[in-house]
């Protein structure tokens, strides 16, 4: 039996701002993680990947992160990857503060 | 202090319009991040967790008014209206957006400042003791030579692309307040039997996966060889030092590996050779280095305010306790600025709080300022007379917290809330410790003590060097905190000890809140410091704090 696959979303950074971006199932790219394409065959993943690297006007450091279904959508599974989805914990910046919406 | 020549405004600013053609490159798809990347980090310009990071130089920690400034001026219409001062006596500014860049690096530029060389494999910014020119104990200010070995590294052709990183300090005072035994390359002035001043050289210290104390290659350098002598060490290196194997790159690898006595003898024999071919120039260039650096002119005047404010103030008192320092002329002090008030960001500072220090360092502090390793902000030059009006000023402002030296004191690292190689945060832990410690009324009782924090193994917080350092790691997924003990950071460098496993996120202000006390009631008295406790009695009684079910176990 396969070795089973944790689910992915492509992540990257806007090269303009350098804000962390997510690839969507419609090619476009949001600031946020529970609009990720969640990507749940490894194959695909690795299409997926090359399509990101390829928008290399758009982006910066593509990479596929763990991530698990949610309510909303996608929610991350690393630590790290929770921190990326809001900002830094000294201050209210990037994400916490621009995406109080969400 | 040194002001710009002609030639290094226009070196400046030339690699300004070339970074900007270069960014505009990036941004209309002619460069690839592959081949933009190493063009970025040569101007300072990182891209990290959820932003750009730029790192701005400021070479041996010196920064003027107006320099101080101008950050304050960038931190506003480019960043967040704050900055951070690192370790290595940079600032970051953690939120440009790349377009801004080269408007930025051209601000900087205004002021005599840029981001060269703060990033890649070459001699990074050159650091030295942040109370150099005003320390009661120095031999002579070690900024001239640190400034002649910045002209100097500054695209040198031959070591652009050294193995690795290259990070050379400097201290003229026997008291090394510059970590210089765990640098690539240590100078430490010291005086021959004929009472004339010269350099201790050591090489191959370092911190990151493998801490090392630096050894000692010459016990005496003449002054008058020191270019020659550093060049030889770096050709040395970039002959022998590892490319194969990143993680085996450093120096200090390659003391390790090739003898400590055999790397002494390759670098003396390159020195023979390179020191005819010197002929001289680097010594007029220095003399002409050294005449910047001439001390302002000091006040004489009655020290009585001062006196008078400590028997009036008690925290006046406290702050001149533990923020003021020895100063060469007896009327004055060194009067150090915190960037540690009780549960705020190590070495972060408003721009509104730039301006403020910029403004007495005017008024009080003949104009200079510094920025210290231990990431705060010296006003190297203060008569004692205005003291009392300068902690009043300092207050107002959230500047006056009176902590240097003790546990709140904390070098930390940016860590994973802003570092993308970061395995742990480390700013809230130490955001914890001190906010724990102030609520405790416990530091003042505690006494000196240095605690640093790494986020991760690079150890960018000097944790191996804290009398207390912790290191932030990720253990199956989840922040894990390992202690080390003993270090030193000082003449009598020591890489600290592990005490054992790690610590929970929420476990780790608790732990060393047991460290602390364990030796507040094993010290033989207030006089013993938390490190001479430690070296005394070893790590026995500090792990059975640590670990209290495993000593009771052991029972």
């Amino acid at each position: 039996m396969a070795r089973s696959f944790t689910p992915k979303v492509v992540t990257a950074n806007a090269l303009l701002e350098g804000d962390v971006v997510y690839l969507t199932e419609d090619d476009r790219w949001s600031r946020h993680h529970h609009e990720a394409e969640l990507i749940e065959d490894e194959a695909h993943a690795q299409l997926r990947l090359l399509h990101a690297a390829s928008q290399r006007n758009l982006v910066v450091g593509a990479y596929l992160a763990d991530a698990k279904p949610g309510p909303a959508g996608p929610e991350p599974v690393h630590f790290r990857e929770a921190f990326r989805t809001r900002g830094p914990s000294n201050y209210p910046h990037g994400k916490q503060a621009e995406l109080t919406d969400v | 202090m040194y002001d710009y020549t002609d030639f290094d405004e226009a070196f400046v600013r030339a690699r300004v319009a070339q970074f900007a053609g270069q960014v505009a490159r990036r941004i209309d798809g002619s460069l690839t991040e592959e081949e933009f990347r190493p063009l970025r980090l040569m101007n300072g310009l990182y891209l990290q967790l959820h932003a750009y990071m730029l790192r701005v130089a400021i070479p041996y920690g010196t920064i003027s008014p107006r320099q101080m400034r101008q950050l304050a001026m960038i931190a506003d219409r480019w960043d967040k209206g704050y900055g951070h001062f690192t370790t290595r006596q940079n600032i970051q500014f953690n939120w440009p957006r790349l377009p801004d860049v080269p408007a930025i690096l051209g601000a900087l530029a205004d002021v005599g400042m840029h981001a060269i060389q703060t990033s890649g494999n070459c001699v990074r910014n050159v650091t030295a003791d942040h109370f150099a020119g005003a320390a009661a104990d120095e031999i002579e200010d070690p900024r001239p030579v640190a400034e002649l070995l910045r002209q100097w590294s500054t695209d040198h052709p031959e070591f652009q692309f050294l193995p690795r990183k290259f990070k050379i300090a400097v201290t003229g005072s026997p008291a090394d307040r510059a970590v210089t035994r765990a640098h690539d390359i240590g100078l430490r002035m010291v005086r021959n039997a004929a009472g004339e001043p010269g350099f201790e050289v050591i090489v191959g210290g370092g911190l990151g996966r493998t801490p090392m104390i630096g050894v000692t290659v010459r016990e005496f350098l003449p002054k008058a060889d020191l270019l020659p002598y550093v060049e030889a060490i770096l050709s040395v290196y970039n002959t022998l030092g590892r490319r194969d194997n990143k993680y085996k790159a450093r120096i200090k690898i390659t003391v390790h590996e090739v003898g400590a006595e055999a790397i002494a003898h390759l670098i003396e024999t390159r020195f023979a050779e390179l020191r005819p071919l010197f002929g001289g120039h680097d010594q007029a260039l220095l003399a002409a280095i050294e005449a910047a650096f001439a001390p302002p002119a000091f006040r004489d005047a009655p020290t009585g305010a001062y006196d008078a404010a400590r028997a009036a103030d008690p925290a006046f008192r406290a702050w001149s306790d533990t923020n003021l320092a020895a100063h060469r002329n007896p009327q004055y002090a060194i009067a150090t600025i915190s960037l540690k008030a009780h549960g705020a960001t190590p070495g972060d500072a408003t721009s509104d709080q730039m301006r403020l220090m910029a403004d007495l360092a005017d008024r009080y502090g003949h104009s200079e300022l510094r920025i210290s390793h231990e990431q705060n902000v010296i006003l190297p030059h203060v008569h004692r007379g205005d003291l009392p009006a300068l902690h009043a000023a300092l207050a107002g402002a959230g500047l006056a917290t009176a902590n240097v030296g003790l546990i709140s004191d904390i070098i930390a690292c940016p860590g994973m809330d802003y570092c993308s190689l970061a395995t742990a945060r480390s700013i809230p832990v130490a955001q914890g410790i001190a906010a724990r410690f102030d609520a405790l009324k416990l530091e003042h009782d505690v006494g000196p003590l240095k605690l640093k924090i790494s986020g991760c193994i690079n150890a960018c917080g000097h944790h191996h060097v804290g009398h207390i350092g912790i290191l932030g790691l990720d253990r199956a997924g989840v922040e894990n905190y390992q202690i080390t003990l003993g270090g030193d950071a000082t003449e009598t460098a020591a890489v600290g000890e592990k005490t054992g496993p790690g610590f929970a996120y929420d476990e780790i202000v608790p732990a060393i809140e047991r460290l602390v006390r364990a030796y507040l009631a094993l010290r033989e008295g207030p006089g013993e410091t938390f490190l001479e406790a430690y070296r005394r009695l070893g790590l026995a009684p500090f792990k059975a704090a640590l670990y209290p079910e495993e000593a009771r176990d052991a029972a």
